[in-house]
């Protein structure tokens, strides 16, 4: 449900710096998104075309690239992913005490303009 | 000709922004503050209710409270004892630091020791919006189940304490302790719990001893 406020976050990073660089108008967009934000492409694509309408964003294409998560066990040390998109204890040694190592990120990587 | 220019900056970098403000704000004022977060139902306006009852003898407390529609949380708030102030979202699934400006606005923020902010109902969405307080604060109960940490692991992993209300319905309902708690120390090892109930009372007072110290703590920072 948040991804409105998302979008509209997303739509005006990429007009400032747009402007800033004198676009005519924004071709395409580059988000990275980490598999533990909680982001679904789809929803911020329905809300995009809404949003920019009247923008130098308008029709502009959106790109997401997924950073799968990563864990380290603070037990043995090893690194480990997301079994099948859940949230699992340490393969190796079975310790639930991990930190995060990847796939919280959540940004505009780059703009393509004209 | 296209040309590509470099960005990189996060997307929630705006309200982190204003959040950073409201929590300078909130500093000047040497005030405590709490976001609080949960389900639907868990207890969010129950639970300050109860610990209003404690903290208003020592100290002047302020409520913002945050709902998609209507001012049932923020009226109860203020029969408590609280000085309140309602948000309506007018559809947001979430408070934004810039909705909590707004709010701070109608506050006279010196006058307060402790400002309690409750956020909309929900698991998914507040966890992304930072919103300047102190410490955030997440509310499970029993009858949702064990299972959420599994379920919600942006909203377990970013809180800075945790209660388990409705602990009077434990021999009622299937909860498993073990399991619930495994899934936490997962995301958020150290994290700070409080079993409650706010019907009995129980585990209250343990609670309120802990905002109490953060209160005199930030007194004197």
């Amino acid at each position: 449900m948040h991804e409105l406020a998302i979008t509209e976050q997303i739509a005006d990073i990429a007009i400032r710096h747009g402007e800033k660089n004198n676009a005519e108008k924004i071709t395409d967009l580059y988000l990275v998104i980490g598999e533990l934000s909680t982001v679904i492409d789809e929803s911020v694509k329905f809300y995009w075309d809404l949003i920019t309408e009247d923008t130098i964003c308008a029709g502009a294409n959106l790109h997401f690239q997924r950073i799968p998560a990563k864990f380290h066990c603070l037990e043995c040390g090893k690194e480990y992913q997301l079994e099948d998109g859940e949230l699992a204890p340490c393969p190796y040694c079975h310790s639930s005490k991990m930190e995060i190592m990847q796939g919280k990120e959540f940004h505009l990587d780059s703009i393509n303009i004209i | 000709m296209t040309k590509k220019i470099s960005v990189v900056e996060k997307v929630h970098s705006a309200n982190d922004q204003l959040a950073a403000e409201n929590k300078q704000q909130l500093d000047q004022a040497n005030l405590f503050s709490l976001n609080i977060m949960a389900s639907p139902g868990a207890g969010k306006t129950s639970l300050i209710e109860k610990s209003l009852e404690q903290l208003k003898l020592d100290y002047k407390i302020a409520a913002i409270d945050g709902d998609v529609a209507t001012s049932i949380d923020a009226d109860r708030a203020a029969e408590a004892g609280a000085t309140a102030v309602q948000i309506n979202t007018g559809g947001q699934c979430h408070i934004d630091a810039h909705m909590l400006r707004n709010a701070l606005m109608e506050l006279d923020l010196d006058s307060f020791d402790l400002l309690l902010v409750e956020n909309v109902g929900n698991l998914i969405c507040p966890a992304s919006f930072k919103l300047g307080t102190d410490k955030n604060v997440l509310i499970a109960s029993i009858p949702e189940g064990d299972d959420k940490p599994y379920k919600y692991p942006a909203m377990y992993q970013d809180v800075d304490a945790l209660i388990i209300n409705k602990i009077d319905l434990l021999p009622y309902v299937k909860f498993d302790m073990e399991y619930f708690q495994k899934g936490v120390q997962m995301l958020n090892p150290d994290l700070i719990t409080f079993p409650v109930s706010c019907t009995t009372g129980e585990g209250i007072e343990a609670w309120v001893n802990w905002v109490s110290e953060h209160i005199e703590d930030k007194k004197v920072s």
